[in-house]
């Protein structure tokens, strides 16, 4: 199976909670299933990501960083 | 005389169970207008909505004032009114620091240093709280003692209502007072 990613958004820069919500915000456009590729440097949010994954059964499914960047990507639920 | 303590043989089920009700949502109500108090309330209350949590912040008192226009003139009725007005100006732009406030030099440095950390102002934090649906409530007590009319107050709220509308969207909802 071949992953495509629908949306990458960029919230590198941005504070809690603006990675989380902007991330909800994007979903909204998205269709069940589609994937979300979302970058970022708080380092809270990798809590975050993993507690709001949790909250709203959006699947966090590979949690990834390179240098500063974090990067998150998300399936929207089903 | 010997007294009978019987246990009823059926407790009485209650319709719904507590559980049952939970929604999961959360209430806050603000009533401070502290600028680091509105604040956290905000970002908790984009952040349930954001987690799909309903969300109702009702506004009350000094809680009130960040919902207030930031270009509100002089308004109320009677000199009581109008110098609360001027002493008061509310609007998330006139916020006050509880602490370290050194006459709006406080506020100004945090504001700065937000923008520096990129932290996101009051006035975002409202503005997003009213797209991702979070239910705003100006309490209609507070805006009658203060003089404050719907027009004085940002656009996208609800309508104003009183404690009893506040207190049902408290029913299984996990709620704050901030």
């Amino acid at each position: 199976m071949t992953l495509t990613i629908a949306r990458t958004l960029d919230c590198k820069g941005l504070s809690c909670p603006m990675p989380i919500v902007k991330t909800a915000q994007a979903l909204r456009q998205l269709a069940a299933g589609e994937l979300i590729e979302v970058l970022a440097t708080d380092p809270g949010s990798v809590k975050d990501f993993a507690a709001w994954s949790k909250m709203t059964g959006n699947e966090l499914v590979e949690t990834g960083q390179e240098g500063v960047v974090l990067r998150f990507l998300l399936k929207k639920k089903g | 005389m010997t007294l009978m303590l019987e246990r009823p043989t059926e407790l009485p089920i209650p319709e719904t169970t507590i559980s049952e009700k939970k929604t999961g949502g959360l209430v806050i109500f603000a009533w401070s207008g502290d600028l680091d108090r509105v604040w956290p309330t905000l970002i908790l209350a984009i952040t349930a909505a954001a987690a799909g949590k309903p969300v109702t912040v009702f506004f009350t008192f000094w809680g009130l004032f960040p919902l207030v226009r930031n270009d509100r003139g002089i308004t109320g009725q009677g000199w009581m009114q109008k110098m609360l007005a001027v002493m008061n100006r509310g609007g998330t732009a006139n916020l006050k620091l509880s602490k370290m406030n050194f006459f709006g030099m406080g506020p100004a440095m945090m504001k700065t240093l937000a923008k520096s950390h990129k932290v996101a102002s009051p006035q975002e934090l409202l503005e997003t709280a009213i797209d991702m649906g979070v239910k705003l409530i100006p309490c209609q007590m507070t805006m009658d003692l203060m003089g404050l009319t719907k027009a004085d107050l940002i656009d996208g709220l609800q309508e104003p209502a009183g404690a009893a509308t506040a207190l049902e969207a408290t029913e299984g909802a996990t709620t704050l007072f901030i």
